[in-house]
């Protein structure tokens, strides 16, 4: 590449200087990014990490001199290798864009056009800025899909988005963005929607090819340990606001700031087991499937204990939500039984009593969705009660503000929309609607994955005094391993609609592991910014495979 | 099979059954009419014998049931059965042959009309889409949502007194026969391709236009600008392809409107089309004529909105390219 020459690292690329961003909402223009210092050298990997709403993505975008429709950068100066962006016309930063600074989206499945093949949407920008002919770029982009070590370099161009996994749409974006070898690239929380398992080879792979072009990047994530693999230096952004600078080791070994010190401390939590043998829920060698073709649960067997946390682990595809759907009845099984307190449970919704169905409640991954935004958290909440126990009127009510003040709201809550809560706060609502029905069992449906983490920390905490309270047991949906450390009495590790392994959490967690299990135990990012690179030396070593 | 053939072949299979059941609708309904077609020609004077006679000459006599199935089975040969007008003389006049010039007149309408109006509305839709909230794009929906809100008559006429009248570039009648040219014949049916056009443009504009503009918000618009590529191309290249199945659909309601709803601009400029056909017909309680033109509208719209079905599914590249 001819720009290749003028790397030289350490050269300033780009300078961001109290940038300001305003957002329009509620008939007002609102400060989202309150002048933020960004100073990166060429070849050089800046970690931004703060919570949703901290401003990052929005910086981020900043950078391409990019603001999305309703926000608008109102202040300060951002300089790319000498050109001022914000006095630069639209047209000039067009050209700019895709071929000197590229951007890696969050969600690979939902950033790439459903209509095009993966090969020509890789090409697009190098074809339309005319840096390449056609069938240099095609050559180039199949070398970058093999750098980025995705299967079937050569052919995979020609699939659709839709026929490839999330994984490799991932990669496949990062060859979009390198097919121009831009100055800068930013990666927007590129992980944030993979398994862990997953992202392991993903981020290995945007590290290399980052390292092999000098590739200036800015990384954008909520989660510390990710960004501790990939950046030089971290940058934590809060309400808009630097909170503080520091390079990478720096900033794990003694993080200045109290804000960045509770970031820390969530990965903290950690409950001790408490065994028992007082069956609630027991399902027996249950087989599902959609509509017959796949099974997507098989022979599965699992138990929960009364007034217990039982986690179940594993990737997206591995049964776990669809074992949820066949305990409530909303996907009745092809063959095996649930038992619940002993009797056997009818298996279709429609055959179940009231007061079977009042026993198991749901809480699902995202709080948005599950409620009516048209209904107020009165009603959401007063619901269940009139439903399952028949109270009605002011004694509902009464009922109500006990749940709020339960879940840590309160009576002013009461006539509140959904969308005038919080993440957090709707998050309670659902769970307090779960809880108004008085079950024995809840089944958790990655419930703190829409989450930041410190709000996640908070909910994890009030499931577990709840738990003690009422002596509710929990089956905990999740792929997150920190979250299943911090409350599980006993874990089930599922992989491809089987159950790799499942007892008690010490027994779980403590070597030897199946092949699955160390797998998804070993991918779990960790805080010690050498991690992936001793990961990656030891998996190589060892030539440990992904189990078929 | 792949697995669109097979989706193809059941929703074909899926019309036809459609069709049966509108045949058995058509009929049926025109039984229920009150008067027949003896009361319609002989005149309020005719004497209940009359009246038998005549029944029994066109086998009007006969159980309905058995007709039904005597005219489904002429169908299904390619005999639409004769006309009533004419019974009893020597001359039998088949439907067919009665229906034929005026089917072929109405479908070189309907194909000049879309010709015209199908790619004029996608343009504008992507325009207006392109260039939202501007000027041309307030002008462009004003200027259709006028010509559709007016009755098709009035624009009609308006266009006959500027185009025929004043500027003398078109017929203001546009009587064709057997022996008109082809370009005789396109010159002759300008004005009311041209009212036609009018009237549909609208719909499919807008349609073009909102279904490109609900995707603009999608990540991968962003993307695609943030990829740096020039916004006629988002546009036209990202955002289109995906917004096939909802333009497609309006499009083939509007292309049957063409062929089964125009009986109003025919008869401003006397246009010998089916439409108007079939108005005479039912006046006249020619029932063989009225449940053919029925017919072939039911399957017009059935093969249209198959037509649309079939373009969904294969501009869905989920759908084409299972994985």
């Amino acid at each position: 590449m001819s720009t290749e020459k003028k790397r030289t690292k350490g050269e300033i690329l780009l300078e961001m200087k109290d940038v300001r961003i305003e957002g329009f909402s509620d008939d007002k223009w609102h400060q989202i990014v309150k002048g933020v210092d960004v100073t990166l050298k060429r070849g050089e990997v800046l970690g931004l990490i703060g919570e949703s709403g901290a401003g990052k993505s929005t910086l981020g975008l900043a950078a391409m001199g990019f603001a999305r429709p309703g926000c608008r950068i109102s202040g300060g100066s951002i300089v790319f290798d000498g050109i001022d962006l914000l006095k630069s016309s639209e047209e000039d930063l067009r050209k700019l864009r895709g071929s000197r600074i590229a951007y890696v989206a969050q969600s690979a499945s939902a950033a790439f056009n459903p209509a095009h093949r993966l090969l020509d949407q890789t090409i697009e920008t190098a074809l339309d800025h005319h840096i390449l002919d056609r069938g240099k770029a095609e050559s180039d982009a199949r070398d970058l899909y093999r750098r980025l070590r995705l299967p079937n370099p050569d052919t995979i161009g020609s699939r659709y988005p839709h026929q490839v996994s999330g994984g490799q749409l991932q990669r496949a974006m990062t060859a979009m963005a390198m097919s121009c070898r831009p100055d800068l690239i930013i990666f927007d929380e590129p992980t944030t929607a993979l398994d862990v398992t997953t992202q392991v080879e993903v981020l290995a792979a945007m590290r290399d090819i980052v390292e092999q072009f000098h590739t200036a990047a800015i990384y954008i994530t909520h989660d510390l340990a990710v960004v501790a693999q990939m950046a030089h230096r971290i940058m934590v952004l809060r309400y808009g606001k630097e909170v503080e600078e520091a390079p990478t080791r720096e900033m794990l070994k003694s993080p200045r700031e109290d804000y960045t010190k509770t970031l820390w401390a969530v990965r903290k939590l950690q409950m001790h087991e408490r065994p028992s043998d007082d069956i609630v829920l027991r399902v027996h060698d249950v087989t599902a499937s959609y509509g017959g073709e796949i099974t997507v649960l098989e022979h599965v067997t699992v138990q929960v204990p009364r007034g217990r946390t039982v986690a179940v682990v594993g990737e997206s595809g591995s049964g776990k939500s669809t074992l949820a759907r066949a305990i409530t009845g909303l996907l009745p099984p092809l063959s095996g039984e649930i038992y619940f307190d002993g009797k056997p449970l009818p298996r279709t919704l429609r055959e179940r009593d009231k007061d079977m169905l009042r026993r198991t409640q749901m809480i699902y991954q995202s709080p948005d969705t599950a409620l009516n935004p048209r209904q107020r958290v009165r009603d959401v909440i007063g619901r269940p009660i009139q439903f399952y126990h028949g109270i009605s009127g002011q004694a509902c009510d009464r009922k109500v503000v006990e749940l709020l003040e339960q879940i840590e709201l309160g009576e002013s809550y009461l006539d509140r929309l959904p969308g005038e809560l919080s993440g957090g706060q709707k998050q309670r609502i659902c769970i307090a609607r779960a809880l108004a029905a008085e079950p024995e069992l809840i089944i958790c449906d990655e419930v703190t994955s829409a989450l930041d983490q410190i709000v996640q920390e908070e909910i994890l905490k009030l499931l577990m005094r709840l738990q003690e309270e009422t002596n509710v047991s929990y089956l905990f949906i999740t792929h997150d391993i920190a979250t299943v450390q911090a409350i599980a009495d006993e874990i089930v590790v599922m992989y491809q609609g089987k159950v790799v392994q499942q007892g008690p959490k010490s027994q779980v967690l403590s070597p030897p592991h199946p092949a699955y299990t160390e797998l998804l135990l070993s991918s779990v990012p960790q805080m010690d910014p050498d991690w992936l690179t001793q990961l990656l030396a030891a998996r190589s070593a060892r030539s440990t495979r992904v189990p078929a | 099979m792949h697995p669109i053939v097979r989706t193809v072949l059941q929703r074909l299979g899926l019309g036809l059954l459609t069709l049966f059941i509108v045949s058995i609708v058509i009929f049926s309904a025109l039984e229920m009419l009150p008067g027949g077609f003896a009361e319609a020609i002989l005149g309020q004077s005719a004497t209940p014998e009359t009246v038998a006679a005549f029944n029994k000459e066109i086998g009007l006599d006969r159980p309905a049931i058995v007709r039904y199935v005597e005219w489904i089975g002429g169908i299904l040969q390619g005999d639409f059965g004769t006309s009533y007008a004419g019974a009893g003389g020597n001359i039998k006049r088949h439907v067919s042959d009665l229906i034929a010039p005026r089917l072929y007149n109405t479908f070189f309408l309907a194909i000049m009309a879309a010709v015209i109006a199908v790619p004029l509305a996608l343009t504008l839709g992507v325009l207006a889409a392109l260039y939202r909230n501007s000027l041309f794009d307030r002008i462009v929906n004003s200027v259709t949502l006028t010509t559709i809100a007016l009755p098709e008559f009035f624009v009609a006429y308006v266009l006959m007194f500027f185009f025929a009248i004043k500027l003398r570039w078109f017929y203001s009648l546009s009587t064709v026969s057997e022996s008109t040219t082809f370009l005789e014949h396109i010159s002759r049916a300008a004005l009311p391709a041209i009212t036609l056009t009018l009237v549909i443009i609208a719909h499919m504009m807008r349609m073009t236009r909102a279904a490109i503009i609900n995707l603009l918000a999608s990540p991968y618009i962003e993307m695609a600008q943030l990829k740096g590529i020039p916004r006629r191309r988002v546009i036209v290249h990202h955002a289109l392809p995906n917004a096939w199945a909802p333009i497609v659909t309006v499009v083939a309601f509007n292309l049957a409107y063409l062929v089964v709803g125009v009986v109003v601009v025919e008869v401003v400029f006397v246009y010998p089309g089916i439409g108007q056909m079939m108005v005479d017909a039912v006046s006249s309680r020619d029932m063989p004529v009225v449940q053919a033109c029925a017919l072939i509208f039911a399957a017009t719209y059935i093969l249209l909105n198959l037509s649309a079905d079939i373009i969904s599914i294969i501009t869905n590249p989920r759908l084409l390219h299972p994985r």
